[in-house]
């Protein structure tokens, strides 16, 4: 009886004290006279670090092997084959994390925060393809990738998008990676992995907007393919400007083009250059005038963007739980009847003064500014550089890949009638 | 020079200075990890994701916010903490005059708390992971009345591990962190010490 009066005892002193809950010592230990043993707490562990080092071995594999049958070899099978291994360990085994896409996150947390470091076995998913890529072109995307794999499944009918669409979609992995800079740069989340279309088909477990978001991409992706590659992925922003100054790179042809043109509409990708031997098709007088005034521009799109940028930066400094939390506490009445928001609770409970917190958000808040104004600049400067290209009509006599687009997934290469000299080998 | 030559060269040139810019960012980003590399006290080993029972409050979005149903967060019982109470408030409902197992008693919406007898007045308390969503509401009741011996952790083999965790995103209290690989759980003793 004792015992319960106690309990009743601590029982009304709980309900007065915070909700905020400490372990303390209430009750003493047991003694029991039964023999009965205290169990330890079952803290089963996680995966062993030894197989984290085994998936970057397997990334280091699979990306030679995927060069090596692209360049050397110039074999679709193959890299069909080892893209759906690709697809069967990074995607459905691996379940996509970590992987490279999502690691420029973690790579520039760690640039930009001093409190977090980047485990070695991410820097290396962020590194190894880059570097690949710089030596032999996107061979990464070809094979490795589970992403671009499963997309490259599903594209049976593609159509082709025209250079002004390409270029117009094509922007906006630029502004997706420089978003998830920014908000990576300032601790705020990752918006890489938290709009991954594909993990949640890997997981066979995902929310309903993430399916449905999956579903769009894998439907849409029958015409036009791999639309996550082209028009979002933002490592692959990265990739193009690695592979466009590459060392090596895919060749349609194994030896000297012959102007066949069976090559004109093999690749789903849009990424095959085609010949441009007129030496401007708009006169070029007035194409010289629209790169003069383009490049006039240019500094000016810039500024708007600095300009843009500046003026969006509260709203974008909102995306930061800190952020959120102070303008919730001031958004919030202190009174007994507002039914309880957790995050004030939770503050008023950690003895975090709320001034501190208002300095606090205010640095965050000032790095947003600086971060926007970077960001618009850099949308502003991609914008121009767009317009530029488009216009800009270089001297070419072959069917090239576009060292930067080109996904080097050798499907151009069977349509390619010539076949290897011989004698020169 | 050539257009061709002068192109190669130019090419050549950015090359270089891409592959100086990677080895910038990885030098940088290998040298502010100090000095052990390798070996236990290294920072840059795998890291996991662990909430501090600490600064939890108990809100309930464990059980709804993980990316896994049910939540890779269960219920953890450090039963050397534990008071072995008959009227456990972690178990039972507050009010409850009757302790006897009833579905009805418990705090537990899905009954993944074992009460087992093992002598006059002492009951064990296990938790079965198979059914425990991670709710925390007998985190919530042993917290507050009794020693506090039940705290939600993230049990690692359920875990994805995912690069941001869903769960820490919309925790109200910040109580998520990542935590190197080689010490993955935060159980809280009494006071500040560790279980």
């Amino acid at each position: 009886m004792r015992r319960k009066q106690v309990i009743l005892f601590f029982l009304i002193i709980g309900w007065l004290s915070p909700p905020a809950v400490m372990a303390i010592q209430r009750f003493p230990k047991p003694e029991f006279e039964s023999g009965y043993v205290v169990p330890d707490a079952q803290l089963p562990l996680p995966r062993a670090e030894l197989l984290a080092w085994l998936d970057v071995t397997v990334l280091l594999l699979t990306l030679s092997l995927a060069t090596y049958l692209v360049l050397k070899r110039r074999s679709r099978m193959g890299v069909f084959l080892l893209s759906l291994f690709s697809l069967a360990y990074f995607g459905f085994y691996r379940q996509g994390c970590v992987c490279s896409i999502g690691a420029i996150q973690n790579v520039t947390m760690a640039l930009f925060s001093g409190s977090y470091t980047v485990p070695l076995t991410v820097l290396f998913f962020f590194l190894i393809p880059l570097v690949f890529t710089l030596l032999f072109g996107r061979t990464f995307c070809a094979a490795v990738c589970p992403f671009g794999t499963f997309q490259d499944l599903v594209s049976f009918r593609p159509v082709r998008m025209g250079a002004w669409l390409n270029a117009f979609l094509g922007m906006i992995p630029y502004l997706y990676l420089g978003l998830a800079v920014l908000f990576a740069a300032t601790t705020t989340e990752f918006i890489i992995c938290r709009y991954d279309p594909f993990v949640g088909i890997f997981r066979l477990n995902a929310s309903f907007g993430m399916f449905l978001f999956a579903g769009l991409l894998l439907v849409s992706g029958v015409f036009i393919a791999r639309p996550y590659c082209r028009f979002l992925c933002p490592y692959g922003v990265l990739l193009n400007w690695m592979s466009q100054f590459s060392w090596k790179h895919m060749t349609i042809t194994p030896a000297e083009c012959i102007q066949c043109r069976l090559c004109e509409n093999v690749c789903p990708y849009d990424a095959i250059d085609f010949p441009q031997t007129k030496k401007n098709p708009a006169g070029q007088r007035k194409q010289v005038n629209q790169l003069i005034l383009l490049s006039l521009l240019l500094p000016l799109l810039v500024l708007g963007g600095v300009w843009t940028g500046g003026k969006m930066h509260l709203t974008l400094a909102g995306v930061n739980s800190r952020v959120r939390l102070a303008r919730m506490i001031q958004a919030t009445p202190v009174s007994k009847d507002q039914p309880e928001i957790p995050e004030i609770t939770a503050f008023r409970s950690s003895g975090v003064q709320q001034q501190q917190l208002m300095t606090e958000v205010a640095t965050i808040e000032d790095d947003f500014l600086t971060g926007s104004r970077i960001f618009g600049g850099f949308v502003g400067l991609v914008f121009g550089i767009t317009l530029i290209r488009l216009i800009r009509t270089p001297y070419r006599t072959d069917y090239l890949p576009n060292r930067g687009t080109c996904f080097s997934c050798a499907k151009c290469m069977d349509y390619c009638p010539v076949l290897k000299d011989k004698t020169n080998n | 020079m050539d257009k061709q030559s002068r192109r190669q060269f130019i090419r050549l040139a950015v090359r270089g200075t891409l592959f100086g810019g990677i080895a910038l960012v990885t030098g940088n980003l290998i040298l502010r990890q100090g000095e052990p590399l390798f070996g236990k006290n290294r920072k840059s080993g795998p890291t996991v994701w662990q909430l501090n029972p600490a600064k939890c409050i108990q809100c309930g979005r464990c059980a709804t916010n993980c990316v896994k149903t049910p939540s890779a967060v269960k219920c953890t019982h450090a039963y050397s903490m534990c008071g072995y109470c008959n009227l456990c408030s972690g178990y039972f409902k507050p009010g409850t005059k009757t302790l006897d197992t009833g579905a009805e008693k418990q705090l537990c919406p899905v009954s993944a708390i074992k009460r087992t007898f093992v002598e006059d007045p002492f009951y064990e308390y296990t938790i079965d992971e198979t059914l425990c969503i991670g709710c925390g509401k007998c985190v919530k009741g042993c917290g507050a009345f009794g020693n506090g011996s039940l705290q939600l952790q993230v049990r690692h083999p359920l875990c994805d591990n995912c690069n941001e965790c869903s769960i820490a995103r919309n925790c109200p209290a910040g109580a998520y962190r990542r935590v190197p690989l080689s010490d993955p759980y935060l159980l809280k003793g009494f006071g500040k010490e560790k279980v």
